[in-house]
Formats: C-alpha cells, sequence, structure tokens
C-alpha cells in the first residue's frame, strides 16, 4: 500500500505545487491539499514542498505536528472523524464510535492493518444541533445512528469512493429557527454595496445607473461614499460578532487610517468554539451576505484584498463558496473593477486545517501567513500591522452579514434594535437538551429563559453561554439577558437537562482546552494539562479537597498570566462549576486523606516479574 | 533554647547536591543552629524520626519502593513537609529513564552491558524494588511547599527556612528564581 503511495506522490504532489505560488504563504493551503489527496502528507511530500518553496522540512513537519486535520502517517483510504463536543457525547458518540470501530475491525486512532480506514475523535465540528456528527474524508455526515453507521461501514467494505455515498448521508440542514430583522428575507447581491456607493452622491449613481465607469482619478464621490458608509457604520454602533465586542467602525478607520501601500480584510470563519455553527449557516445560506460585508470594509478602508478564513471542518462548503465568489465577479461585485468603478476587490479563501487558536485573530494571520497558528504579541494590533505587516481588519462572519445591512438599511435602523449598548440582532446556536436545537435570532437584550422556552429547553439545569470559553448559568440565573451589558455572547447556546451530571461536562472542556492549548506559553501549555490531570483524578474517585485548591489557584495563575484568550479564559468554566455545581463534584470526592496519582504496588510489578521477587518487601 | 524548631532531611532519589548546596550557607548555619535542631538527617546521621518535627525536607524523586517508606515515613512525622529541588519536584534526571521500560533499562545496564560478566539482574531480598517511573514527592504524598532550583542555591535555603521559622509563607523572591 505504502509503496503505490510513494510513486503517485512524486507526480501528482508535483500536480499540487503548480498549482500554487512558490510563496512559503502557500504552505498550509499546499499542505491541506495534499492531506486531502492522500490522506497524508508523506516525508517524500514535504522533501518536495521544502524544495519548491524553499522552506525547511523542519518546518513543514512543525505544521504538520500542529494542525489536526494533517497527519505524517497514513491515515487509510477512508479517514472517519468523530465529532466529541460535550453535545455530541450526550447523543451518545462514544457508542457508535465503538460500534463503528468493531464493525469495521479498526482500533480508535489505528489504521487498519490493510490500510482500508482509521476512526478518530475530534473537536467539535459546528454540528451540535444535528449530531451526533462526523467526518468522513472531509465530508459531514450528521446524526449518526446504528443505522447510519451501517451504512457507512457497507460503504467502506464495498470500496464505494465517498464521491458516490447516498447524498442523504451527508445532508446538513440550517435549522434556522426564528429570524429577526437581519436574516428574515432573502438578501439580493450587490443592494448594500450599491447603497454604499450612492451615499457618495450623484456622480456614482450615474455610474451605476448607466453603466458609465467613474473616474478614479477624481474618486470624489467614491471616497465620499465610503465616508459616508462609514458614518453609518458608527451610527449603527455595530460591536463585532466574534465574542469580544469591539467596535467594528473604530477597527475599521483605525485600519483606513494607518498610511500603508496595501490593506487587508479578513472574515473569521474558524468558529472553533464548541457549540457553535452559525457561521456554518451563514456561509451555507447568506454567503453572499457575507461576502459583501467584506468588500464594503474594503471599501471603506481601501483595502483591494479580502481573505475568508475559514475551518476545515467546512471543508464540503468549499464548492458552493467558490461558486458565490465566482458569481459575485461575474455580477461585478468582486475583481478589478468593482460595478465599473475601477476599483478593485476581491476575496480569496484560506483553509484551516484544525487548531482552535487559529479563531484568536494574530493567529489566523499567522496562519494565514502559512505558519503555525501562534498569537502574535498584543501590540501593534492587526489594524496597525496585520496580514503581511499591512493594516488589517478582522472580523466575524457574523459582523460582516450586519455590515451589509447596515449599509443596505443605515445605522439608525440597526441601533434600533437590541440595547443601548448591544445594537442589532445576535445569531444564536441552540444545542443540548432542547426539543429545537438550531439557529436563533433575537434581538440582543433577550433573556436565557426566553430563549429556553422557544426551543423547548425550559427544564434545563444549565446553559453554557458562549461556549467553553464562556459563562455557566444555572436557572436561578436565566433571566439574565444576552449582550454585552449583562453576559458577553458569541451566541453558542448549550443546553444542559437535569439529568445530565455537569461534571462530565468539565470533564469534557478540560480536555478540549489541553488539546487545543497552543503550546505557546507556560501558563496555558502546562496549566492545561494540569487542570485535565486533577479534573481526571477527582473523575477517578481520587479528588482531595487539596485538589480543588489547586484547581483554583491553577486557574487563577491562567486568567492573570496566560499569554492570549485562550489560556485566560480556558478555566472559566471550571470555576463556574466549581461555584454552582458544587454537588456534582463533591459525591466524587475522596472522603479525607491524600491517595497517591497512581497505583503504587502495580508500579513494582514489572521490577517484581525481572526479578522474580514476590517477598513482603517487593509489595507497597 | 527549649523552643528551637525540629528539622529533618532526607535525599530520595537524588545526588545530595541541595544538601551540599544547604551546607554552602556556611557561617550561618551557626546562627541556624540558635533557631533549628536536626532531627533524622544524613548530617547528624540519625536514621528515624522519633515523634513530630516541625519540617520536613526531602530531597530527590522517588525511583524504589524504600523511597516510598521512606517518604511516607516523613509525611507522618513532620508537620510541614517541603519538596526540596528538581528531582522532588518533577522527578529531574533521574527519571530521565522514564522514556524507557524498566526492563530496557535493567537490561542495558545488567545484561547487555560492555563487560558485565554472569549477568543477571540482581534480585537480592535486601534491594529495593525498582518502580516502573521515577515519579515526583507530590504524586505520592501532600506536600505543604516546594523549594525550587538544582540546586536551590544556598541563599534560598537560608531565606526559605528563616522565613518558614518565622511562621510566613516562604515565597522566593524573584532573583532567589533565576538560574541563569
Amino acid at each position: 500500500m505504502s509503496q503505490a503511495v510513494t510513486t503517485q506522490t512524486q507526480e501528482s504532489v508535483q500536480q499540487i505545487l503548480q498549482k500554487h505560488p512558490r510563496d512559503a504563504g502557500e504552505l498550509l493551503q499546499i499542505l491541506v491539499a495534499v492531506q486531502h489527496a492522500y490522506h497524508w502528507v508523506s516525508e517524500e511530500a514535504v522533501g518536495l514542498i521544502a524544495e519548491h518553496l524553499r522552506v525547511t522540512r523542519a518546518h513543514i513537519r512543525g505544521l504538520v505536528g500542529f494542525y489536526s486535520f494533517l497527519s505524517d502517517s497514513f491515515l487509510g483510504d477512508y479517514v472517519i472523524y468523530l465529532s466529541d463536543n460535550i453535545t455530541d457525547r450526550m447523543l451518545g458518540n462514544k457508542e457508535i464510535g465503538k460500534y463503528l470501530c468493531s464493525r469495521l475491525g479498526v482500533k480508535l486512532g489505528r489504521v487498519r492493518s490493510d490500510g482500508r480506514v482509521s476512526v478518530h475523535f475530534t473537536s467539535c465540528t459546528g454540528m451540535c444541533d444535528q449530531g451526533p456528527a462526523a467526518l468522513v474524508n472531509g465530508r459531514p455526515v450528521t446524526r449518526l445512528s446504528r443505522e447510519r453507521a451501517d451504512r457507512m461501514v457497507d460503504l467502506i467494505m464495498a470500496r464505494t469512493p465517498v464521491s458516490d455515498w447516498p447524498p442523504e448521508l451527508f445532508l446538513v440542514e440550517d435549522n434556522f429557527r426564528r429570524s429577526d430583522v437581519l436574516f428574515r428575507r432573502a438578501f439580493e447581491p450587490g443592494a448594500a454595496l450599491k447603497s454604499a456607493l450612492l451615499r457618495g452622491g450623484d456622480e456614482t449613481l450615474k455610474a451605476i445607473q448607466f453603466e458609465e465607469a467613474v473616474d478614479p482619478a477624481s474618486g470624489i464621490a467614491w471616497k465620499r461614499g465610503a465616508d459616508e458608509t462609514l458614518k453609518e457604520l458608527y451610527r449603527s454602533d455595530l460591536r463585532g460578532r466574534g465574542g469580544a465586542g469591539f467596535k467594528a467602525a473604530l477597527k475599521w478607520e483605525a485600519c483606513r487610517d494607518t498610511p500603508a501601500p496595501e490593506r487587508y480584510v479578513v472574515c473569521n470563519a474558524d468558529e472553533g468554539e464548541p457549540g457553535t455553527f452559525k457561521d456554518r449557516v451563514m456561509l451555507s445560506s447568506f454567503a453572499d451576505m457575507v461576502f459583501e460585508g467584506m468588500t464594503l470594509c474594503g471599501y471603506v478602508v481601501g483595502a483591494s484584498q479580502g481573505i475568508l478564513y475559514i475551518r476545515q471542518e467546512y471543508w464540503y462548503l468549499k464548492t458552493h463558496l467558490e461558486a458565490v465568489l465566482a458569481r459575485r465577479r461575474e455580477a461585478g461585485l468582486l475583481g478589478r473593477n468593482l460595478l465599473g468603478s475601477g476599483h478593485a476587490f476581491d476575496i480569496a479563501i484560506h483553509w484551516g486545517a484544525g487548531a482552535y487558536i487559529c479563531g484568536m485573530e494574530s493567529a489566523m494571520i499567522e496562519s494565514i501567513e502559512g505558519r503555525r497558528g501562534k498569537p502574535r504579541k498584543r501590540w501593534p494590533l492587526p489594524v496597525v500591522a496585520g496580514v503581511e505587516k499591512r493594516p488589517t481588519v478582522v472580523n466575524n462572519v457574523e459582523t460582516f452579514a450586519a455590515v451589509a445591512m447596515v449599509a443596505l438599511k443605515g445605522g439608525a435602523w440597526f441601533a434600533g434594535h437590541g440595547t443601548m449598548h448591544s445594537t442589532g440582532t445576535k445569531l444564536f446556536c441552540v444545542s443540548g437538551d432542547c426539543e429545537r436545537p438550531g439557529i436563533y435570532e433575537y434581538p440582543f437584550g433577550v433573556s436565557a429563559r426566553e430563549i429556553l422556552r422557544d426551543c423547548g429547553g425550559l427544564d434545563a439545569q444549565a446553559v453554557q453561554v458562549s461556549g467553553p470559553s464562556g459563562t455557566t448559568i444555572t436557572q436561578q440565573e436565566f433571566d439574565r439577558t444576552l449582550a454585552y451589558e449583562d453576559l458577553t455572547t458569541v451566541g453558542t447556546f448549550m443546553i444542559f437537562g437535569p439529568q445530565r451530571d455537569m461534571f462530565e461536562v468539565v470533564q469534557n472542556f478540560t480536555h478540549f482546552f489541553q488539546h487545543e492549548s497552543c503550546g505557546l506559553c507556560t501558563p496555558c501549555r502546562v496549566g492545561t494539562s494540569l487542570l485535565a490531570n486533577l479534573v481526571d483524578r477527582v473523575a477517578a474517585g481520587k479528588g482531595s479537597p487539596l485538589d480543588l485548591e489547586e484547581v483554583q489557584r491553577i486557574s487563577h495563575l491562567m486568567k492573570t498570566t496566560a499569554h492570549c484568550g485562550l489560556g485566560q479564559s480556558a478555566p472559566n468554566h471550571l470555576v463556574d462549576s466549581l461555584a454552582k455545581f458544587r454537588g456534582d463534584w463533591d459525591k466524587r470526592m475522596m472522603v479525607g486523606g491524600f491517595e497517591p496519582a497512581f497505583d503504587l504496588d502495580a508500579s513494582l510489578e514489572e521490577a517484581r516479574q525481572l526479578t522474580g521477587r514476590d517477598d513482603d518487601a517487593a509489595h507497597l | 533554647m527549649a523552643s528551637r524548631v525540629k528539622v529533618a532531611t532526607c535525599s530520595l532519589a537524588g545526588c545530595f547536591g541541595c544538601h551540599m548546596s544547604f551546607l554552602d550557607i556556611d557561617e550561618r548555619l551557626l546562627d541556624l543552629l540558635e533557631l533549628i535542631e536536626f532531627d533524622r538527617s544524613p548530617i547528624n546521621d540519625i536514621k528515624t524520626i522519633e515523634g513530630i518535627v516541625d519540617f520536613g525536607f526531602v530531597e530527590g524523586g522517588l525511583c524504589n519502593a524504600e523511597n516510598v517508606h521512606l517518604l511516607k515515613h516523613f509525611r507522618e512525622h513532620c508537620r510541614v513537609l517541603v519538596s526540596v529541588g528538581e528531582c522532588a519536584i518533577t522527578g529531574g534526571i533521574p527519571s530521565m529513564r522514564n522514556h524507557h521500560t524498566l526492563k530496557e533499562c535493567l537490561y542495558e545496564t545488567y545484561i547487555r552491558g560492555v563487560g558485565v560478566e554472569n549477568a543477571h539482574i540482581p534480585d537480592d531480598a535486601e534491594l529495593p524494588l525498582l518502580l516502573d517511573k521515577v515519579y515526583p514527592l507530590h504524586a505520592v504524598v501532600r506536600v505543604d511547599h516546594y523549594l525550587p532550583g538544582c540546586p536551590p542555591s544556598a541563599d534560598a535555603f537560608w531565606h526559605f527556612l528563616t522565613e518558614l521559622i518565622a511562621g510566613r509563607d516562604p515565597n522566593l523572591p524573584l532573583q532567589l528564581l533565576r538560574y541563569d
């Protein structure tokens, strides 16, 4: 098998390389293509890529080691990744995983000896409203059941290529359950862009109406349109939807006002926060709106290049997104001559390769430039020195979609929705124990209780707001509101019914962060591991009050000293859980004393065997 | 003199470097002896702790059954237990064997080693059995304080002890935590 793969590699890796510019920044995109083609990045491929891009082999191996979906060993003809978010666990993903493995005759994480298939667990794949979910050769399978697993097994046994699998296996639903003012009706491509240009005055109007070219040399109307659009954005008071809530207009203006020969617009579609799937729905059904928002940003800040950075889990959207971009180019909504203005703006897609940290903007920029996704130092900010050290706006998918609506309907209209400090509406990704999981759009300021009522989850004992890095709220807190004034959120809303053991939630989240820590700073790299060990210790019934003190101490240390938001927010759920769900911890705690972290007597077993001793001194 | 603080020390899987560094407090040793009284310690060769001592300083990690017994003895007889130095805190140099199985280590030494005659793995009942891996102290007992360094400097020992004796939390100032 491996011999066959090797001879193939030489030719077709060359083919892949031909499609990419000889630019070290392309490295990650090349590796993603190679991984898709061969299901691993062979040492031979590493050599060819190193030669082509003039980078070291070690650098390439560094990337392969960093990103979860790249592999330095062959993963089989069929590679199955089972999503392992807590919502998947609640729907029985472990049991399905065991079943799949036993039917396929394969050990978890190992390739079957004939090289046919391997099964792995991976962090949340963004299908929480239709789990348990999996990816098979990059394509999502949702609502996994024994029956669907059986069908997968049969197709794999029959060597049916994934492209020939019945499409209903790959059906992904939007589950858009409630729309408010932003996503009420279909968006007409170009409408927002035209509104923005029209704000510049008559000349632009004429150009659009009579399809005459605006003279880019004069550019007065063009410039005025951009300035007016920025003013509308200020009026809208739109805050970033990625969770931090920074005002979009401020960011854009800072980028615009930083002198530079070129600027970038980056759309953050990394959406790695477990339990979040709104970007998937946005890009499936509102891609035009998102791309138009990016184009508007390019218009306002004076950038000609946009980049959509999208997580590998959404690879199945590739054809769709490329088609939307092509259609927009044809319609003059992207390209060298935007709406006949003589100005250029285009959008390229950059694929992530499985790294939660890449949702953090400076880590994302590193990844866009073809390196490991490690966060940069806080200053300078990306608006001053982002992609290729050029001023860069990084906004969330939902932010760009909202921008399009601001341009279309005006800032005042937008600001008329939501609350004083959180204008507009927000998408919520509802999953877990409720009757109608899916996407819900509400004006900011909605209470947790209202969402729970609408989705049929009122008997919940807890909700995880804004993902594992967010806040755990209890029944007593359901009247709190989701807005920057109270509960800040990226939109994640995971519901835990009364039957759930909240300690299992903690265990899932703790291991998630341990896996996703990028390793740059010690508080996070070591802290996430120590926390996972301590939680496992409690899970094994060996926890003592001292261990809980240690959890608190490490949590505090990480919150105050970690390099970036990942490490600073990773212990949030632990601190919340200890304060609010102590009962689920206490029932596991050891009564009094201190228990060794390992089985002392068992640790002498190897020596007993080697020496043949079994006397009293040979036991502990 | 009656209220001198009782201190016990021992070295497990370590190199005695921490003890040597402790002795490097030089003439301050005389001041220290006004404040403390040594119980079980390699310094006075007393083998077991009678009763309860105030502070126990343990150097080195755990590599065999005897280490475990001695550490438990210390935990039972010390009010405050301090994990001293790299090996006690992380396993240190001895834990480099953790990358290999015990069998590989013993075969390399006693069976396949260069110049080995009458090759066999020592099995005398007087020898303490080796643990599968080298462990840090806090994996087996509750540890109250950690005194880092390889070895902790004499100043670090002095500062740590005098703070402990004064009843304060013995936090080392930054300059005593710098090793370059």
